[in-house]
């Protein structure tokens, strides 16, 4: 009996069959105009998903909008927003919801124009199936390529070959095999599809979409919605238990429940689970939930639970099987989209989010990127909107993970601009670069209390930004004399001298300006190691890294001096002759001339050297210090 | 990649802004929608109580069967409901009938949320909007962003990957977010019934008062319904298929008194959800201007 008819018999029966059908997630991918918004509509209005209100605003839109005639325009249904139904392209992820008599379908109708990258990616991220439309006019394009190698790259195991537009070829075989052959070669050099399903559409016309097609004699492989009705949907509960704690429960001092969604495996009160990254071992008592207790969960569904030890565990921390734990690492071997305008800083931190967790990154520069066209690798200093990267990427703590390729829940994550709180990026774990098993920090018995101790002294970083020319090591200068006559061990590291060095292999680019800090922030966190109080004389313009080198050192020893003068002043006084060389164009990226400078927001100190001396600037930061039990 | 599963996809996000929200707040529009999200809710945070606040935006122009629902519903959980109306859409007498339905839902509705947001200082803001229910819903995030003037713009709303929701903002700055953005309508109604869901009962059919305004049946709630001759109202066996305000929501003709005769109407109906509502007509891709204005 058809679904239809079981709805007018008998809806309870109906009704519980629809309780078992499985959701498959797919997405659609493809150049412009090879009729991916054509297919997707001809799906809805075959599975009776549009109801006649839709169709008659469609025929009414097809006459005004549409590209058929008088025909219906399928891709006019599934266009949505405004401003691409003018431009007449699809710009964004839209989803869309189906249901046949065997199974309930999600689709992610991805955009096919090349900027658009990461759009692409998102729809695959969540998707198990891909369909590829390919024109079978033009056969395999650069971007079907493209769209391959993203599918590929985020781990759908399954992709249908959608040779679509076949009426425009007199239903050819050899144009379909041709393309199919053509393919394999790609599928076969660079790509880790599990299964390749080659299928000849007019989307159109509805050749091979539920029938097949009499225009096609020489095809007897599956119809698309056959294939998509009966392919395997990914297996469920393989893999060890991975239940990422996304909230803890504590209605009351006798609960404690852990709350998170079951990444893989399956879970049961008595289970041996481990904590990770503590690594505490304990027992699983009870899986709780509304409807009373259950006696297991599998991957996907979200649950609380209980243990039978009390531990220390939170937000971030995982709970495992205790024969197979995850990995534990801060520095990773890692794959990244880039999503941002922005392009991506080398050595800037970054808010990296994982399943239930953040931490800082640091990026390195990337190892090379991928031309995702032809699959070269290229080198590359930075990642731009819709560039994919290897790189190396370091944390400022552990996280709990596993490879990507062995589960994308634990093995993806994203990155997050400190300033903007934009995304812009996503990332998948290839590696970790050491294990945190392996890294012992050696605990030695003289520490940073006690060089401090035997200096008599609390260590700090004085650190001076502001324009070149504002007086930063002038200032400087003064208060390093002054703490020196008061017997105080001291360090002074200034911008010029440094990239004399240390840094004499950057140049002043952003991403240069960047690694600069990062360094300089290396070493003067050393220095307050030493016990020594630190004073950094360096422009260092944006608030990013400044915040980021304050974040490096602990509580109260980090000291932002803030050396303000006006760009008018720092130029009229023009100590090294460098504003003119800016203005004269013969230096680039000059800080306040063509590079910006962030001015600070909330310094420990401003000092105003249009209004003050120099050594009455050393005297207001020295009785800052004396206040405060520095000097 | 995990099996997807509607309700554990529901309860990941509530836990995600229980855990990441300063203030958070559930809108509760006490339709089957919100009856839906707030037993997520509920199972979300199970045995605790969700940690989070309810807000009903009312118009003072919902079925007074609605509120009584509300109250109920809301008293019988022990939950904590806020309820918001503009004050100065009161003052200033602001209705459906004279002024319009785009005008009224505009002050009542859209700046009346906006209100309650800025008043109780909300940052992230759970509401019952579906994918399948209109066009530009269907590129809709579960995590939208909000300017700090409630404002969303298509453009620029950050890719949303896997399942890890960027939740960070600043202050002033807002989220809507959706955890029944994949749900069907199917979906919704097949949930209401295997979890015994309460729902107000004018979704079932009975026979209720109704005038015909412009092919459209519209229920006579109370005496605010300006009626110039009484004998206009006819008692007829009509349902709901949305809820709202009661002068802005066309009831249809049905004999289906049962969840599961719903069900069945709604499968073998030819017009989609939304053709009751009197608002989404006006012009074209009309939602996607009101969302850009900060509807929900």
């Amino acid at each position: 009996m058809s679904e239809k008819d079981l709805i007018s018999s008998d809806i309870n029966t109906y009704i519980a069959n629809q309780e078992a059908k499985d959701t498959l997630r797919f997405i659609t991918c493809g150049s412009v105009d090879d009729g991916k918004s054509t297919l997707i509509g001809r799906l809805l209005y075959e599975s009776k998903m549009i109801f006649d209100d839709q169709l008659s605003a469609l025929q009414k839109d097809s006459s005004k909008f549409g590209t058929q005639g008088d025909e219906i325009d399928f891709a006019l249904l599934v266009d949505g927003l405004a401003a691409e139904r003018e431009q007449g392209i699809t710009i964004d992820v839209a989803y869309r919801f189906f249901t046949t008599d065997k199974r309930k379908f999600i689709v992610a109708d991805t955009p096919g124009h090349q900027q658009y990258t990461r759009n692409m990616a998102t729809g695959a991220s969540t998707a198990s199936l891909a369909i590829l439309m390919i024109d079978a006019r033009k056969g395999i394009l650069e971007q079907t390529r493209r769209h391959a190698f993203i599918s590929s790259l985020l781990g759908i195991k399954q992709i249908i070959l959608a040779v679509n537009k076949l009426d425009l070829v007199d239903y050819s075989d050899e144009v379909f095999k041709q393309i199919s052959d053509d393919f394999d070669v790609i599928q076969k050099e660079h790509l880790k599809f599990e299964h390749v399903q080659a299928i000849p559409l007019s989307a159109l016309k509805g050749d091979n979409i539920i029938e097949l097609s009499d225009n096609t004699p020489w095809y007897q492989g599956p119809t698309l919605i056959h294939w998509l009705e009966t392919v395997e949907n990914t297996a469920k509960g393989k893999g060890p238990l991975r239940l990422p704690i996304q909230y803890v429960l504590r209605p009351n001092l006798d609960y404690r429940g852990y709350a998170g969604r079951v990444a893989s495996g399956s879970v049961a009160p008595g289970n041996k689970v481990k904590i990770l990254p503590s690594g505490v071992e304990t027992v699983i008592a009870e899986i709780t939930s509304m409807d009373g207790v259950l006696e297991s969960a599998q991957e996907g569904e979200s649950i609380a639970v209980t243990l039978k030890d009390e531990v220390d565990a939170s937000r971030g921390d995982m709970i495992v099987e205790a024969g197979g734990p995850a990995e534990l690492s801060d520095q990773f071997r890692v794959n990244i989209i880039w999503m941002h305008e922005q392009e991506m800083i080398p050595g800037r931190s970054y808010i990296i989010k994982i399943e239930g967790g953040t931490a800082n990154a640091t990026i390195a520069k990337p190892r090379y990127k991928i031309n995702v066209n032809n699959y070269a690798r290229l080198p590359a200093d930075v990642l731009e909107l819709n560039d994919i990267g290897s790189c190396n990427i370091s944390l400022d703590r552990n996280i709990v993970f596993d490879p990507y390729e062995e589960n994308r829940i634990t093995g993806s994550f994203i990155l997050i601009d400190r300033e903007s709180n934009a995304t812009v990026g996503a990332g998948l774990i290839h590696y970790a670069l050491r294990r945190a098993s392996n890294i012992h920090w050696q605990a030695f018995e003289i520490n940073k209390a006690a060089r401090s101790e035997a200096k008599s002294q609390k260590p700090c970083v004085l650190w001076f930004t502001g324009l070149s020319g504002s007086g930063k090591s002038t200032i400087a200068n003064i208060v390093e004399k002054k703490l020196n006559a008061n017997l105080r061990h001291t360090m002074l590291l200034d911008g010029d001298n440094v990239r004399h060095g240390l840094n004499r292999d950057l140049g002043f680019t952003d991403q240069d300006r960047v690694e600069n800090i990062r360094r300089v922030t290396e070493v003067s966190k050393l220095m307050v190691e030493a016990g020594l109080i630190t004073l950094v004389s360096f422009i260092s313009p944006f608030a990013l890294e400044r915040d980021s080198a304050r974040q490096a050192l602990g509580e109260g020893e980090f000291i932002e001096v803030y050396v303000k003068s006006s760009l008018a002043e720092a130029e009229r006084r023009d100590v090294k002759g460098l504003y003119a060389k800016a203005r004269s164009g013969e230096l680039k990226n000059f800080t306040g001339i063509d590079s910006p400078y962030e001015e600070p927001k909330t310094p420990e100190i401003i000092v105003e050297t249009e209004k003050h001396s120099a050594e009455e600037c050393a005297e207001q930061i020295l009785s800052y210090l004396s206040d405060r039990g520095y000097a | 990649m995990a099996n997807f599963n509607l309700e554990a996809e529901a309860i990941h996000i509530f836990r995600e802004v229980a855990a990441e929200a300063e203030n958070p707040v559930f809108l509760y529009s006490v339709g089957k929608d919100s009856a839906v999200m707030l037993h997520l809710a509920r199972k979300a945070f199970y045995p605790a109580k969700p940690p989070f606040k309810f807000l009903h935006v009312d118009t003072k122009w919902k079925f007074k069967e609605m509120i009584a629902f509300r109250d109920k519903i809301m008293a019988d959980l022990g939950f904590e409901l806020l309820v918001h109306t503009n004050p100065d859409g009161i003052k200033r007498g602001i209705n459906p009938f004279d002024h319009g339905s785009v005008m009224h839902t505009d002050i009542m509705k859209t700046v009346a949320l906006k209100q309650a947001l800025d008043e109780h200082q909300f940052d992230i803001a759970f509401g019952g909007a579906r994918r399948d229910e209109e066009k530009s819903r269907s590129k809709e995030r579960i995590f939208s962003f909000r300017t700090a003037e409630h404002r969303w713009d298509p453009k620029n709303q950050r890719p949303e990957i896997w399942s890890l929701y960027n939740a960070r903002k600043k202050l002033g700055e807002t989220i809507r977010v959706f955890p029944l953005s994949n749900w069907t309508e199917v979906d919704i109604w097949q949930y209401i019934l295997s979890e015994n869901i309460p729902i107000p009962d004018l979704y079932l059919a009975k026979e209720r008062p109704v005038i015909e305004r412009d092919g459209t049946l519209i229920m006579v709630d109370d005496e605010r319904m300006p009626i110039k001759d009484k004998s206009e109202i006819r008692y007829e066996m009509v349902r709901f298929r949305t809820l709202g305000c009661y002068p802005l929501t066309g009831a249809v003709r049905s004999s289906a008194t049962t969840l599961p005769e719903i069900v069945q109407e709604m499968l073998l109906s030819t017009t989609s959800e939304r053709q009751g509502r009197v608002i989404d007509g006006d012009v074209g891709a009309s939602m996607e201007q009101k969302k850009q204005e900060g509807y929900f």
